[in-house]
């Protein structure tokens, strides 16, 4: 178990960048504290794997350092740097046993006879595959394969961190669950740090203490949960997180007040000039459809989830999301909506603009 | 449903029966034929029963043709596979020098049979080729007109040279196919390189290697032209393989009824360890899976 530290890291698969564009994965500093469990949460693309193979070591950074406890690892290799990972897809050594499958990573460190059956048997219970520790892995389902992979990243109790890179992408959803859990209930037991790489929110949100929203090679926000939600320090973490994202509007911000289209939509705080492109952003949950009240907008349909309603709607030609409780009637007279001011975010460039609390 | 009957169908069938009739069945008929008749000439035969059979059965000479045969197949097996699986884990995965490689290795499987075996019968040859020249004049012994063990090893180094690229090509398409996070999953469980051969390389190429094996020993079963053009079956008779004893059977001798026995004995041969090859082969993929 260590704190990792990312120093200065960054990556390109050119071996010349110069362009901030040739870099998979941007400038980054970042401490990943001891013992907790973190989401890294992104589009595809976006440079998670990317970083998730520098710190295990599969991959060595264009510049930059990372530190285990302080211990500078950037030229350690993988084995030195003692890291258990699991992929996306399943890995299992075809011709051994599930037994041996789940001892392997214990007899290539050599450990003892009696440590690694008692320690196989334990994670065999674990992954639920008791029964089948004495089969031939080949023939295992898809489902089966990626519990013995999962079992193998956790059969080593003195890894200095474990990561997941999207590791049940090809399991059944009930399996899903329950798997996440053993993951959680893992993470509550032995403490190790975890990094745990997904495109699933709901993944990302339930399994983690701080989420790590990434973005075209940039880390734009790590926080809590509730962080993600209430306060986004980037439109595309308000977009990629919830559902549906947040609405992002163009305005102009003139102290207390936002312009849209000529129309005042009040603010919770005040702004001085800002420059650049001001957008500001409103959670779905915080926008009310009323009658004749707020901003024009035009309802183009309902969708009733069962737990709420989602409005789909059109303000001065572009989309807005509203949700609504499940019990609230929608009108044909309803075409105005008003937003609640403590929950509007200014955005300028696309970053978070923190005002001053409105006197 | 009820399904219509039609026997004009078995029309259809009709062009293949034909193709195959007059590509395989009546060649081999009329080997059938000869096997089981005896001539003196004149174009007139006579029913000899099995007698060709039993006669073949009992000839040294073909035992003899038969073991150096085995032999044969046996040492070209042991050589090329392992080597083709080494020269396919050394090679690049990927980039310019992997396509110049594997132009490179292809090149002898495209000489004709006939040219290879001129190509090392100049080359072994003491008076002018280089190889037997130069191992001449470094005060080596070899002359592969005269000297037995010489015989062998140039038949035998010609055919690594010529065959081993097909094992190679095949192990490399079979090392392609396995994804990265093996290796990487191999790395994080810090798996020696034998390990990573043992349990991920070797598996992953289990498949096309059966086929290597089996073409491989097919064709080295079958061989003729090479080792004929190279040293005749000489010295001696010590390189006469199955086939170049046929043909010197049944052109030279014009015996034309053991010949024929001989050959469809040849074939069954062939047939009966292929077939074996085969279900060994899916049984052990109906094994892994039933597993």
């Amino acid at each position: 178990m260590a704190k990792i530290t990312l120093d200065n890291l960054a990556h390109s698969y050119y071996p010349n960048a110069t362009k901030e564009d040739d870099f998979a994965l941007k400038e980054l500093n970042h401490v990943w504290a001891d013992g907790e469990a973190y989401a890294l949460l992104g589009s595809s693309g976006c440079g998670k794997s990317t970083l998730l193979n520098i710190i295990s070591g599969l991959l060595n950074p264009s510049q930059g350092r990372i530190l285990f406890d302080d211990v500078d690892v950037t030229q350690a290799s993988t084995a030195d740097r003692n890291i258990a990972q699991v992929f996306q897809f399943p890995v299992v050594y075809d011709t051994m046993t599930v037994r041996d499958n789940l001892a392997f990573p214990l007899k290539n460190r050599g450990a003892s006879a009696q440590y690694i059956a008692d320690r196989v048997q334990q994670i065999g219970a674990m992954i639920g595959m008791e029964a089948e520790l004495d089969k031939r892995a080949r023939g295992l389902t898809a489902d089966a394969k990626q519990k013995i992979s999962l079992g193998r990243g956790m059969v080593r109790e003195d890894v200095n961190a474990l990561l997941f890179d999207e590791p049940l992408t090809v399991i059944d959803p009930h399996m899903k669950w329950e798997l996440r859990t053993q993951l959680k209930s893992l993470h509550h037991e032995f403490g190790h740090t975890m990094i745990y790489v997904t495109h699933d929110q709901t993944e990302a949100l339930t399994f983690a203490d701080k989420v790590v929203v990434m973005y075209d090679g940039r880390v734009v926000q790590i926080g809590t949960p509730e962080q993600l939600f209430d306060k986004p320090e980037h439109t595309f973490v308000g977009y990629f997180i919830g559902s549906p994202g947040m609405n992002v509007i163009p305005a102009q911000v003139s102290g207390n007040a936002a312009i849209v289209q000529g129309m005042t939509v009040e603010l919770g705080q005040s702004f001085g000039a800002l420059d650049g492109k001001v957008e500001i952003g409103i959670r779905p949950e915080f926008v009310t459809l009323t009658e004749g009240k707020g901003l024009p907008v035009k309802v183009r349909r309902v969708e009733d989830v069962g737990r709420h309603k989602i409005i789909r709607a059109e303000l001065f030609g572009e989309e807005i999301n509203i949700v609504a409780g499940e019990d609230q009637t929608i009108g044909a007279d309803m075409n105005c909506v008003t937003f609640d001011p403590d929950r509007v975010n200014v955005y300028v460039n696309d970053w978070l603009k923190e005002g001053e609390v409105a006197g | 449903m009820n399904k219509t009957v039609n026997q004009k169908a078995w029309f259809l069938v009709l062009p293949v029966l034909v193709l195959v009739a007059f590509s395989a069945v009546i060649p081999i008929m009329t080997v059938v034929n000869y096997s089981v008749q005896d001539t003196f000439g004149n174009n007139q035969f006579f029913w000899a029963g099995l007698e060709w059979f039993e006669t073949m059965l009992h000839s040294e000479r073909m035992w003899d043709a038969l073991g150096r045969q085995l032999m044969f197949s046996a040492i070209i097996l042991a050589i090329q596979i392992p080597l083709g699986v080494f020269v396919a884990l050394n090679m690049p995965k990927s980039g310019f020098w992997s396509s110049f490689c594997l132009v490179m290795m292809s090149l002898p499987l495209l000489i004709p049979w006939n040219v290879v075996g001129t190509i090392w019968q100049i080359f072994g040859r003491v008076d002018i080729g280089l190889l037997g020249y130069t191992l001449d004049a470094i005060g080596i012994e070899y002359n592969y007109t005269q000297n037995v063990l010489a015989a062998w090893v140039t038949i035998i180094v010609m055919d690594v040279w010529h065959w081993t690229s097909l094992v190679a090509l095949l192990a490399f398409a079979g090392l392609k196919s396995i994804p990265d996070a093996y290796y990487q999953a191999a790395k994080i469980d810090q798996a020696s390189r034998w390990a990573v051969f043992r349990y991920i390389e070797l598996p992953k190429m289990m498949g096309v290697l059966m086929i290597a094996i089996l073409l491989r020993f097919m064709d080295s079963f079958m061989i003729y032209t090479e080792p004929f053009v190279v040293t005749g079956g000489g010295p001696g008779n010590s390189t006469t393989l199955l086939s170049i004893d046929l043909v010197k059977m049944a052109l030279g001798q014009f015996d034309l009824g053991p010949a024929a026995a001989f050959s469809l004995m040849y074939y069954l041969v062939i047939l009966m360890i292929s077939w074996v090859f085969y279900t060994v082969m899916v049984n052990m993929d109906k094994k892994e899976e039933g597993k």
